[in-house]
């Protein structure tokens, strides 16, 4: 173990977009990993969360277990992060609090158009879904919100770099995007 | 010399009976606004224009310049208080900006980013709205309206139809169109309507386009709207020319 902080990351009802995207800082992934160590994350593939200084939450919660992984999220980092249009505001996932969850199980599983073997699942190791979608501030304290569908590349890094140097972060305004 | 008041300490001028809005759009001093255009009878109503006036906060839009009146619009309180409405009126919609046309092009939004607003803050209310595309060129999504009334105003002031109105109180306030249905496709709306492009988010939208502009190309991916300007100057560049 070293020193570093220890950074965790996962995505709950989102679509890896923000992940592809902090990939995408490119070789200055050789830097961060200079500046910090990684816990759970995708990136690891380590499957439990130890005590981080940083965890990094993409997505919402839409279902019980995207509940549970928050809150452990939130017991184990000292800080923690909404990266992401559906972390912030539960993003396009929030489209279906237009309909009842019934209606979005019925169209996906018994009335949609291609359906075979129509039924809706109900195998017990499959989260139960929420009646509705919702950004994780809903959930848990959060700390600080980054915005972007996904936040760039540069976004995600200025704000890590500002973060570790513990510098008040400042993102130019091409950087802040809803989209 | 008199008529003249301070905006962020610089002595600009006015006219007798001219807004503060109005001063300080002369003097291209900018001041953020959603409900506020020129075109239109000021209506104060989203409260995004706010600014301080020695110890109160009025609206800019609606609040007569005085003789050496001292306005100031930078400070971080104001600030702040612009981004807690900016934050309520994202939390009391359905604003997804990334399923939105107009997203880059909104005002909404670039007034939010003008702001600093990196997320709603306050509990969505996630409110159940129908869109109605019943008419051939427009489109009407009410979970996107603001209730800035610009299309109510513009329709009854400049297209002399009254096509819209805002019916109910406090929360309860909704757009509503005139015509046996209540849908827009049988409204005398059309798509040579001032009120059809007023709209300043996503609510009111022209049909049959949309994302037109790559990401970085829109009005206000790289310049925030304090220098670009509204949407109103821009009109063709978004809208398309009928």
């Amino acid at each position: 173990m070293s020193d570093k902080p220890r950074v965790a990351t996962v995505s709950l009802c989102g679509c890896f977009g923000c992940h592809m995207s902090l990939l995408d800082i490119d070789e200055r992934i050789l830097q961060l990993v200079q500046l910090v160590s990684f816990d759970r994350t995708p990136l690891t593939d380590i499957k439990t969360i130890g005590d981080c200084d940083l965890g990094l939450i993409e997505g919402g919660v839409a279902n019980a277990e995207n509940v549970e992984v928050l809150r452990e999220f939130r017991g184990h980092c000292k800080v923690l992060v909404a990266v992401g249009a559906c972390a912030v505001n539960g993003g396009i996932p929030t489209m279906r609090n237009q309909f009842s969850l019934r209606e979005c199980l019925d169209e996906s599983y018994v009335n949609g158009v291609g359906v075979y073997h129509p039924g809706i699942p109900t195998d017990a190791e499959i989260p139960l879904l929420l009646n509705q979608v919702h950004p994780i501030h809903e959930v848990v304290k959060v700390d600080y919100f980054i915005p972007g569908c996904p936040p760039s590349a540069d976004t995600l890094w200025t704000f890590l770099t500002e973060l570790l140097a513990g510098q008040p972060i400042a993102f130019p305004y091409t950087q802040i995007r809803y989209d | 010399m008199s008529n003249h008041f301070t905006l962020d300490g610089r002595q600009l001028p006015f006219v007798a009976g001219q807004t503060i809005m109005a001063a300080a759009q002369a003097a291209g001093v900018y001041i953020p606004h959603l409900c506020h255009n020129p075109d239109y009878a000021p209506h104060g109503s989203c409260r995004v224009c706010l600014v301080a006036v020695g110890r109160r906060q009025v609206s800019a839009c609606t609040t007569p310049v005085t003789e050496g009146m001292a306005v100031d619009s930078r400070c971080e309180s104001i600030q702040a208080n612009r981004r807690a409405v900016l934050q309520m009126l994202f939390a009391e919609g359905n604003h997804l900006c990334p399923a939105c046309e107009r997203s880059g092009n909104c005002q909404l939004q670039a007034v939010a980013y003008y702001t600093g607003m990196l997320a709603p803050h306050y509990p969505p209310f996630f409110p159940r709205r129908p869109v109605d595309a019943s008419h051939p060129d427009f489109i009407i999504d009410f979970g996107r309206c603001i209730l800035c009334e610009l299309c109510v105003r513009a329709s009854r002031d400049h297209d002399g139809k009254r096509v819209f109105a805002i019916s109910g109180r406090g929360l309860a306030s909704h757009l509503v169109i005139d015509s046996p249905s209540g849908l827009l496709g049988d409204s005398d709306f059309a798509a040579t309507d001032r009120a059809a492009h007023v709209c300043p988010t996503g609510a009111i939208l022209p049909k049959h386009k949309g994302f037109e502009h790559p990401i970085g190309e829109r009005l206000y991916d790289r310049e925030p709207i304090s220098k670009v300007g509204d949407l109103r100057a821009h009109e063709d560049e978004v809208d398309g020319n009928e």
